[in-house]
């Protein structure tokens, strides 16, 4: 049971929350001194921000692990293995994985995002201070064991991204943009509660784990309990929202097209993986007994993501809504992980969409980065004709940006095979065989629309003379994402293993940062 | 003595009638209240549940839905003075500048 | 029997209100008949035991959030609401199907009658010492997310709604 008062290691376990909230606040702060041309410390301070949180995370993960007992605290329960959580943290390996990911796509949007507010006239410190405090729903979300905890830490997310999205104030698509997304967002996070609040009605806890126990009393008892059904099906509604799997998916082109570019390229990887994060931990730990029934609703998303995701890209002539509709597919192929594994009999699946969140946010922001790149004076380099002949105007980019797309695509040897590849390898392991073939088919086919930007960059003319400048901050994102990319797909062995160790998958390996046991 | 399921009955009541709002009305800040009107409904279930298990975690739920419910009011409807402003309607149906 | 009349009524003045919210075609007729609905579920939220909820239901959503809706409806001047073609098929489809979403739902909650107990007015002490426990102790760290939540709000609606300078 949890003692009454906040211990030290309870602080331990939050500290990268409070560390980012700190900085946010001191971007807040130094904001209201800097004068017009100096705005990009901001940026600088959120940055070191992120860089503080990060090693608070790593202090957690060695302390872990250097004299091999989990840290207890009042609120907080370190765990790696089995056992009673008590308390409304659970800051176990799947928590550290994720933390490490968003930090690690905040700081990749920061960077592509300094140059970008400049010329758009809107480099407010707010921008930074918002980003920053995202990241902490995030940590709340992927973290929380407790309905909460998760609930606020969503909501904590969602509102700070719907003011991102907002940010451009005179641009009527970024306007109407924030609308859409805030009224769907709103009106997902409504049943999201009702879901939750059916679920506290079945056992009288907001603790996942007394969750999982009364729903198993009640599926063994009646497996067609409706209020137990319907608790699923509400609270499922909610978080495919969130991840934009169809029939939800309606607010994610309008959201991602309107949206600053770089605020695209940060909803599309950090908050999808919070999103994720979630779903995971609700139908994993949470939702875990009603796996037979919400197996063939997953199923049918699965089936129609991919679906609408790859058919409705192929028709798309602006960069930011393919890129959108690329990434519903994404999220279809992902769902297929959840449905082959349930972290029980088989992790593969559940690995697998961990190491796709991975390089997803690598390759992802990288596209993102290119085409907010294309942002100059006029053009607001949307559309396809805007990246029309980059090879000719900076090849360099063209080139990354090929193999961004290459590894979308799911090309060996880059890193966004390796996603695939554990998500179809636990298809079979788990005898998908027909979920599997579809998903190939459904790969090859997202093959065409890519090959249609890069053909669009190296074999069409300019329509533009004007050059395309890239910022010391984008040259930056750029490089680590593409040394993730190639990187990954070349050396994919230490994320492997990194993902398995989240999920508790005993592996042979020389002890590094303590990931490989 | 009220049985919990009249409670629930109500709480549902008040979501249908706020989802088949947010689906039927047209005028912006409306279809906003009926986000509200949905958030009612699960508040009033939490209370219904804390009072049938005898325990106050579900009071303590409402408490953060109401905090939830303020910020997304405040942003919300910052959100909407910022597209009227550019705008002149809250019609959502002529909001549509994005099209597939 | 005093519990059941009571809450029946105000009952039916929950469901009335939300009738109204959605028949109205002025928006600052559906934000009063809201008031008129956070009002009697403050009601609902006393017989129930939750005092400490049922106060900051009235202080907080209707008297602050809702007073932000009224004041944003005044400010932006809304008018009435058009009747499109659109709005029309929408109504003829919604009303009959959330009639039959809503008695479906009624006769499953109320044929679990038997298993789901009685609830007593007043039966849980939810005065404010007894919730200040939990909120400082059990949900600590909820507790002080959302003061970050207040703090992106406010922010956000400053950024995003001030003028140019």
């Amino acid at each position: 049971m949890p003692t009454s008062f906040f211990t030290g290691t309870d602080y331990a376990l939050s500290l990268p929350m409070i560390l980012l909230s700190l900085f946010g606040l001191g971007v807040l702060i130094i904001d209201l001194m800097l004068p017009a041309e100096w705005k990009r410390w901001n940026a600088i301070t959120a940055l070191i921000g992120l860089g503080f949180s990060t090693a608070a995370v790593m202090r957690i993960q060695l302390g872990h692990f250097a004299d091999g007992r989990p840290l207890v605290g009042s609120f907080a329960y370190l765990s790696n293995v089995g056992g009673q959580v008590v308390g409304s943290v659970l800051m176990d390996g799947f928590s550290i994985y994720f933390f490490y990911l968003f930090l690690l796509g905040a700081a990749i949007a920061i960077l592509m995002s300094a140059h970008y507010l400049e010329i758009e006239h809107e480099h407010h410190g707010e921008f930074y201070a918002l980003i920053l405090f995202s990241v902490v729903g995030m940590m709340c979300m992927a973290s929380g064991y407790d309905l909460v905890l998760l609930f606020i830490g969503l909501e904590l997310m969602a509102i700070s991204t719907y003011v991102l999205v907002g940010f451009l104030r005179r641009d009527k698509r970024s306007n109407e943009a924030a609308l859409k997304y805030l009224l769907l967002g709103a009106f997902s996070s409504g049943i999201f509660a009702y879901g939750l609040s059916l679920l506290y009605g079945l056992s009288g806890s907001t603790n996942l784990q007394v969750i999982a126990q009364a729903l198993q009393r009640h599926y063994s008892a009646n497996p067609k309990d409706p209020i137990a059904i319907v608790a699923m099906i509400t609270t499922a509604t909610g978080l495919l929202f969130k991840v934009a799997a169809v029939p939800f998916h309606q607010w994610a082109p309008d959201a991602y097209e309107g949206a600053p570019t770089s605020v695209t390229g940060y909803m599309s990887v950090a908050v999808k993986s919070a999103a994720w994060a979630m779903l995971l931990r609700i139908f994993l730990w949470g939702l875990y007994p009603l796996r037979p029934v919400y197996l063939p609703l997953l199923v049918f998303v699965s089936v129609a993501t991919m679906t609408v995701g790859n058919f409705a890209a192929l028709s798309q002539n602006n960069l930011k809504r393919l890129l959108a509709y690329s990434s519903i597919s994404h999220v279809g192929y992902m769902l297929l992980g959840l449905i082959a594994s349930d972290n029980i009999t088989n992790k593969t699946g559940i690995q697998g969409i961990l190491v796709y969140l991975l390089v997803y946010t690598f390759m992802n922001l990288g596209a993102f980065a290119v085409v907010t790149s294309l942002r100059r004076r006029d053009i607001i380099g949307d559309e396809i004709d805007d990246i029309a002949g980059l090879y000719s105007k900076a090849p360099t980019e063209a080139v990354l940006m090929l193999l961004f797309l290459l590894s979308l695509a799911g090309i060996p040897p880059l890193a966004g095979f390796y996603g695939k590849y554990f998500i179809f390898l636990s298809l079979i392991q788990t005898q998908h065989y027909v979920l599997a073939s579809l998903a190939v088919l459904y790969a090859v086919l997202g093959l065409y629309y890519y090959m249609r930007i890069g053909s669009a960059m190296f074999m069409r003319p300019a329509t533009d003379p004007e050059p395309v400048a890239i910022s010391p901050g984008m040259q930056v994102a750029l490089a680590v994402t593409a040394i993730g990319t190639v990187g990954i797909g070349i050396l994919p062995e230490f994320f492997i293993r990194a993902a398995g160790w989240s999920l508790g998958i005993q592996q042979a390996g020389t002890s590094l940062l303590g990931f490989l046991r | 003595m009220v049985p919990l399921s009249y409670y629930l009955v109500l709480s549902a009541v008040l979501f249908a009638c706020g989802v088949a709002g947010f689906l039927m009305k047209r005028n912006i800040i409306t279809i906003f209240m009926c986000i509200e009107l949905m958030l009612n409904g699960v508040n009033l279930a939490f209370v219904a549940f804390a009072a049938h298990w005898h325990r106050l975690s579900g009071q303590v739920f409402v408490f953060f839905v109401m905090v939830v419910a303020a910020a997304e009011a405040a942003v919300g409807l910052a959100i909407i003075i910022s597209v009227f402003r550019t705008r002149e309607t809250l019609n959502v149906d002529r909001v549509n500048l994005l099209k597939l | 029997m005093l519990h059941l009349a009571l809450f029946s009524f105000f009952g039916a003045i929950c469901v009335a209100g939300a009738i109204n919210l959605l028949a109205q075609r002025h928006p600052i007729n559906s934000a009063l008949s809201l008031i008129v609905v956070m009002g009697s579920l403050a009601v609902e939220f006393m017989l129930l035991g939750a005092e400490f909820v049922a106060v900051i239901q009235v202080i907080i959503y209707a008297g602050a959030i809702m007073v932000l809706f009224v004041f944003t409806i005044m400010l932006l001047n809304a008018g009435e609401e058009e009747r499109s073609a659109g709005s029309r098929i929408a109504v003829l489809l919604g009303v009959p199907a959330l009639l039959i979403l809503m008695g479906l739902v009624a006769w499953v909650l109320i044929r679990q009658n038997p298993a789901s107990g009685t609830v007593a007015a007043g039966a849980l002490p939810g005065t404010p010492p007894e919730i200040g426990r939990l909120l400082f102790r059990d949900f600590l760290l909820p507790f002080e997310i959302t003061s970050v939540l207040i703090l992106i709000a406010i922010m956000g609606a400053v950024v995003l709604a001030r003028k140019e300078h």
